[in-house]
């Protein structure tokens, strides 16, 4: 099964010292295992094999994140598959050239928000006359090791991708952001001047951007929720070692049950995961799909941010430092909770579809 | 279609057919929501009649062996059935401790003589059962029951109260758990498992009113009660390991019960169909933001409850806690099902403050009753804090 494989990866190359290896380097991964991540596949596996990818459609991407979320291992693989889903979805096998380059380890990226709302329509960007892009784009997910990006942009009244090539933007139009989770990186990078290689138009624009947001909530509760079930282990661990008034502080129901609510949790929104994955497919998702997105990434968010939160005050004073895995969980915690929209963000548009047909 | 599907979606269409046509309809009393609440003998009555019209049929207990009373069936037969009762909002199947419990802990562990002698008459509704577990000073801590047998010749002499006796009154026969030695090590090692006669001297069941102003189950006593040493199942001593295992059946830990239909199904849809009908600042209930927040969480309560029932059984997808679906699957259901229903009393205005037998109350007064009759489910079969203690300690492997 592929989650096993994949697990197995992750517990090769990425034990928890590499991890903290990576948290204050420039790229935040480690070039050796995203090669090794590419020859196995990794980088095309939710694209159409016609285009160079896995074809075993992108609900099989699944598996792959949740054990990537599962070791905390910083990579640009979903930077990397939601750009191929964006391209694949807005231009089919036209993109063939694009997407080959995707599936072979060139990293894409999209750079979407205009600022900081999910939920806006975020076509700040202009598409001018003279060919050139005029405005930037904020929070791009590895924005710095990125070979291109997939720019949303607006032309006239019209939402349009433009693939611009990394070459083309000069080094100081990139602004690194701080992050609070340091296994992720993501730069605000101003595009004004710069000429796409290529624009995508027309209907298909809108659907493709549609669903990559939704998959791209999927895959960042697949993430999440292999980061939720090592977070949980971290407890659970600590719980059945340290000692307090003479007792295993897991003997205490006041910790005992929140950690329980912690596992409830974590299974559920794997049910969801695995839910999803089982209804996305690489044609336009249709209303099941679009709400096993959400529903997945409102449980993988709330699970996290609880397990993150717990497993620091758990921990007790050792929680509160840099050395406890605590610390790394809690900020993924945060990060994870607000990518492709937030629990709110994601149960209003729930709420209009389960509640209003 | 494959054979097996196309069998079942005829077996389906069969069932609800006969249903539309012998599903009593209103008898014009309460009846009771849960197999926890039957309180007169007219209810039980009706409930006797109908669960021996739907054996009869040859749908219940479709997977039981037909020597006993089945059909020798699949599973699958019995869960199509269970869920057209539900749909057809037929009476529950109140012979639940039988049907649930003794019945496949004896087809587990009985020998061929208790299973001939106990089992058709739990599945026609001839015989009830009731379970002697807990006793007033012993609820949660079950290890630590007091009730008394002590050897007497052919019998064993039984003196003590058990409490919490669904359907004690009514009942035919009783699972006791009693201590036939107090000097044991271990307290466990001092318990034995009887199939325990009820209408016999010195055996009273006296009905306790519970929060929903029903009755249902007992406090009842034994006061030198003579009960023959063949209704020892088991070993003398070994009363324990046979007490966990009909928990597992009552816990839904492990499959064989004869009907899931125990009590009235109360979905998340029923839940909106009645707050559609709802109003609040002159408005639609449903057009409210924040319930419409709230509503959303209910679903996807109910969905993770779905999702994961259907996931429970692929061991590949459950690798990591092996058990761990199924132990925690009433500290789930239970506590959402509690909530819901809290949820759906409390929206209803003024109206929220009447209950049944009001004549202007929401639905008769459903939902109130219906909040209170949950806690049966969350403190019945070891309440929810001990499923959290059970689901840390045997899932997650934290310390007692």
């Amino acid at each position: 099964m592929l989650l096993d494989v994949a697990r197995g990866f992750v517990r090769d190359q990425a034990p928890i010292d590499a991890v903290r290896a990576q948290l204050e380097t420039d790229t935040g991964f480690d070039a050796a295992t995203w090669q090794a991540m590419v020859e196995m596949g990794w980088a095309g596996i939710a694209l159409p094999d016609t285009v160079g990818g896995a074809g075993t459609g992108v609900g099989s991407a699944v598996p792959v994140f949740e054990a990537l979320g599962g070791g905390l291992l910083g990579t640009p693989l979903l930077s990397n598959t939601l750009a191929g889903q964006l391209i694949w979805r807005a231009a089919g096998e036209s993109a063939a050239e694009w997407l080959g380059r995707l599936c072979s380890g060139s990293v894409g990226t999209i750079a979407y928000l205009d600022y900081a709302d999910w939920g806006a329509a975020n076509l700040g960007v202009e598409l001018g006359a003279d060919g050139t892009l005029k405005g930037g784009k904020s929070f791009v997910a590895d924005a710095s090791v990125a070979d291109c990006f997939v720019v949303l942009a607006s032309e006239g009244d019209e939402a349009v991708l433009a693939l611009v090539e990394r070459n083309a933007i000069d080094d100081s139009a990139l602004t690194e952001n701080v992050m609070i989770d340091l296994t992720k990186r993501a730069a605000n990078v101003d595009f004004t001047g710069v000429t796409p290689a290529q624009v995508f138009r027309g209907d298909a624009v809108a659907a493709a951007l549609r669903d990559t947001l939704l998959l791209g909530a999927l895959l960042t509760a697949a993430e999440t929720t292999g980061a939720a079930g090592k977070c949980l282990n971290s407890i659970t661990e600590y719980l059945k070692t340290r000692k307090q008034f003479g007792k295993l502080i897991g003997s205490y129901q006041a910790l005992k049950h929140p950690t329980v609510d912690i596992y409830v949790g974590m299974e559920n929104a794997r049910s969801f995961v695995y839910h999803g994955a089982t209804v996305v497919g690489d044609e336009a998702l249709d209303r099941d799909a679009e709400i096993a997105c959400r529903m997945a990434k409102v449980a993988a968010d709330d699970v996290m941010v609880f397990a993150g939160d717990r497993s620091v005050q758990f921990h007790g004073g050792f929680g509160f430092t840099w050395e406890c895995d605590s610390t790394l969980f809690i900020r993924r915690a945060q990060w994870a909770q607000q990518m492709y929209g937030g629990a709110i963000h994601h149960r209003k548009r729930l709420a209009s579809l389960l509640l209003d047909s | 279609m494959s054979d097996n599907k196309a069998a079942l979606s005829a077996f389906r269409e069969e069932v609800s057919a006969w249903m539309s046509e012998n599903v009593p309809s209103d008898p014009g009393f309460l009846l009771p929501l849960t197999f926890l609440e039957v309180g007169t003998e007219q209810q039980l009555d009706f409930l006797r009649e109908w669960q021996h019209t739907l054996w009869s049929a040859g749908y219940l207990g479709m997977h039981w062996p037909s020597e006993y009373g089945g059909q020798g069936a699949d599973p699958a037969y019995q869960y199509i059935v269970d869920k057209e009762l539900a749909k057809h909002n037929a009476p529950i199947i109140f012979n639940t401790i039988g049907l649930n419990w003794v019945g496949p802990l004896l087809l587990d562990m009985g020998t061929d003589e208790e299973k001939a002698k106990y089992i058709k008459n739990i599945l026609s509704g001839e015989e009830i059962w009731c379970q002697g577990f807990s006793e007033p000073d012993h609820g949660s801590d079950l290890g630590a029951v007091q009730t008394r047998a002590v050897r007497d010749g052919d019998d064993y002499l039984v003196n003590g109260s058990k409490i919490w006796t669904t359907l004690g009154n009514y009942a035919d026969h009783m699972i006791l758990l009693a201590r036939t030695n107090p000097n044991t090590e271990r307290k466990y090692d001092g318990l034995s498992f009887f199939l325990s006669p009820m209408k016999i001297d010195g055996v009273e069941a006296h009905p306790i009113r519970k929060v929903t102003g029903e009755y249902g189950f007992n406090q009842t006593f034994f006061t030198d009660a003579k009960i023959p040493a063949s209704c020892l199942m088991g070993e003398e001593g070994g009363g324990w390991m046979v007490a966990m295992k009909t928990l597992e059946y009552e816990r839904g830990v492990t499959a064989g019960q004869a009907s899931g239909y125990w009590g009235v199904t109360i979905q998340v849809d029923d839940m909106i169909e009645e707050l559609s009908k709802l109003e609040h600042d002159g408005e639609p209930l449903l057009s409210d933001p924040v319930v419409r927040d709230d509503l959303v969480g209910f679903i996807m309560d109910a969905k993770a409850l779905s999702l994961t029932g259907r996931r429970t059984g692929i061991p590949a997808l459950t690798s990591d806690y092996p058990m761990g679906l199924a132990l925690s699957v009433k500290y789930r259901g239970t506590e959402y099902e509690r909530r819901m229903k809290q949820y759906t009393a409390s929206k209803q205005g003024a109206q929220s403050a009447l209950y049944v037998g009001d004549a202007d109350a929401v639905s008769g007064g459903f939902w109130q009753r219906a909040y209170f009759s949950n806690f049966g489910a969350t403190i019945g079969g070891g309440t929810t804090q001990v499923q959290a203690n059970i689901v840390a300690e045997h899932v997650l492997g934290l310390p007692k």
